[in-house]
């Protein structure tokens, strides 16, 4: 049976104590996508700028536990300065490391993405500090709300633009 | 460690509930979520049993042995609800899937027969979304108004504002114990001032039946709507209880088998009470279950029940403020003459299902969110919670084994 060690790995906890890029961006220029865990009331606020295809700056607002707050820091971290290609890239790997409970506990549909496509080739850094979820399938949906909320942000901007 | 006086054999209780043997982590389990669903004793679990392996048939059909069996069994169980929560008749006894659908049913058939653009309904900010959802629903097709009676930073209703939010109201739906801060509201005040202002009262009752003596003449209410799950029952059963004359002005829920005395090509006429309300075949082997599980509470005496977890909430709240001072926030009223054990926590820092994952390793069981209760969290400043609640087969023991855990919880992140 899983410990809690494997779900509280050290750099999640550092993480979740300090926080990188929390708070606000002024809107317009960014924009602005909030997104919730029904199961616990979380709510996150991701602040996008995205400047000529690339992800010029990002915050990070709203509260949740310490799994839900630590992905977002390492999200946001994660994807500052690159591309929306890249970002997008780095999503995917990160939620098909998530995915293997997610589909088996109501997943909202978004996760089945990947299934037969070929994933990009991503290294995922720090996030593989929260491979550990996978053991906690309530969690995932925490681990996956920034990212959710993310992609979601991505969505409206590319739906603005065109 | 003082025990306090209760007037319930715990310890005896504790092993009619096999699932309290059961270990997780390696530990024996505490379950302190009985407020989400209790616990099963054997005399339920062996009903369910019995039922199916010697009289499982089906009920006002079969002129067979065991489909009368069945059925007897089925309205006997009826009875004994009735009994329970001191009806005058059977007939004024609905069984339903759960509470949400008990309430579900008022809104769409007294609602949406009665209730035009404009009407007023009242709610409380205490209500579960199975209370506020359904009258959303009639408020979006029927242009409906609804109001909503505060709460106090304790998590009571604050009602210095009753009696004009009732003004005009044709309903009053309201909790008779929140299942976030275990705060009792005073049901017959409520009620006689719903009925002041002419309007109809339906109390949401899923936490008050379990925990405390029922009686529905007396509370004088309208509609009354509770779970079997969180009385010992089996879950997939509940009831609507309502006075007679409502429910037989009432058009039926759902159409089907059961909820018909005859049906013909250009339409049907309705059964009788409750049968009305009943459609399809029923939950045969719940419903029977249903009324073991008052049977069993019924033995234990509903003031026993309720005289054992206000000395055990006190215990709990005395026992938690001591050892953790500022560092714990338990939500709801102090005194517990006006609340039930449900002890909504909030420990220093943590987010409450960091503490519930904690917890976990511990073998305690508890309930992390916001308790479908989102209106009352935001009134409460907290967009979660997490929720140890008591019964039965709670003991001290219990209590302190949770103190402990959030120790523990506190030690792992360091605080």
């Amino acid at each position: 049976m899983p410990g809690l060690e494997d779900l509280y790995r050290e750099i999640i906890l550092d993480h979740y104590r300090n926080p990188r890029n929390r708070g606000e961006l002024p809107v317009p220029p960014a924009h602005r996508a909030e997104g919730f865990n029904p199961l616990c009331g979380d709510e996150i606020v991701v602040y996008l700028l995205v400047a000529d295809g690339v992800v010029a700056d990002i915050r990070i607002g709203g509260q949740g536990c310490s799994i839900s707050q630590s992905s977002a820091s390492m999200m946001s971290s994660a994807v500052k300065g690159r591309t929306v290609e890249e970002a997008r890239d780095l999503v995917r790997a990160f939620k098909a490391m998530m995915s293997i409970h997610e589909s088996s506990i109501g997943g909202d549909g978004t996760e089945a993405d990947h299934d037969g496509e070929e994933l990009p080739e991503v290294p995922l850094g720090d996030l593989e500090a929260l491979r550990g979820v996978v053991k906690f399938p309530v969690r995932i949906k925490c681990a996956t709300l920034s990212w959710n909320t993310l992609v979601q942000g991505l969505d409206e901007l590319a739906a603005e633009s065109s | 460690m003082a025990m306090t006086e209760t007037p319930l054999d715990v310890a005896a209780i504790k092993k009619d509930f096999p699932l309290l043997e059961v270990e997780v982590h390696g530990k024996r389990i505490t379950y302190l979520d009985s407020a989400a669903t209790s616990q099963k004793p054997e005399a339920v679990l062996d009903t369910l049993d019995r039922y199916y392996r010697t009289i499982n048939a089906n009920v006002h059909r079969g002129v067979y042995h065991i489909a009368e069996e069945a059925t007897q069994a089925m309205e006997a169980a009826r009875d004994k609800v009735r009994g329970f929560i001191g009806a005058e008749s059977a007939h004024e006894v609905i069984f339903v899937r759960n509470a949400t659908e008990a309430i579900n049913l008022v809104a769409h058939s007294w609602g949406r027969t009665n209730l035009r653009e404009g009407d007023v309904v009242v709610l409380t900010q205490l209500e579960h979304h199975a209370n506020i959802v359904p009258w959303h629903l009639l408020a979006a097709e029927r242009g409906i108004e609804l109001r909503w009676v505060p709460v106090t930073p304790d998590g009571q209703l604050d009602l210095g504002i009753l009696e004009p939010l009732l003004d005009g109201a044709r309903l009053f739906a309201f909790t008779a114990m929140s299942n976030v801060t275990g705060a009792l509201t005073p049901v017959r005040r409520l009620v006689d001032a719903a009925h002041a202002a002419g309007a109809l009262a339906l109390v949401d009752a899923c936490q008050y039946v379990p925990h405390n003596p029922t009686d529905v003449q007396s509370m004088d209410a309208d509609f009354v709507a509770f779970s079997a799950h969180k009385l010992c029952g089996p879950t997939g059963i509940g009831a609507l209880w309502g006075r007679a004359e409502l429910l037989e002005a009432m058009p039926p829920f759902l159409g089907g088998g059961e909820m018909i005395r005859d049906v013909r090509l250009d339409g049907f006429t309705p059964n009788e009470l409750p049968w009305k309300f009943e459609a399809g075949t029923p939950a045969i082997a719940e419903a029977i279950g249903f009324g073991a599980a008052v049977d069993y509470l019924d033995r234990l005496g509903m003031v026993n029940v309720r005289r054992h977890e206000m000395a055990l909430t006190d215990y709990a709240l005395r026992t938690l403020g001591e050892r953790f001072g500022e560092r714990l926030t338990i939500h709801g009223p102090s005194d517990t003459a006006v609340r039930g054990g449900v002890l909504s926590l909030a420990l220093a820092d943590l987010h409450p299902h960091d503490v519930a994952q904690v917890l976990d390793q511990e073998g305690v069981c508890v309930r992390a969110g916001h308790h479908c209760a989102k209106p009352l969290m935001r009134v409460l400043g907290v967009s979660a919670t997490a929720r140890a609640s008591l019964y039965v087969y709670n003991d001290e023991a219990d209590v302190d084994t949770l103190a402990d855990a959030l120790d523990a919880a506190l030690d792992f992140f360091a605080l």
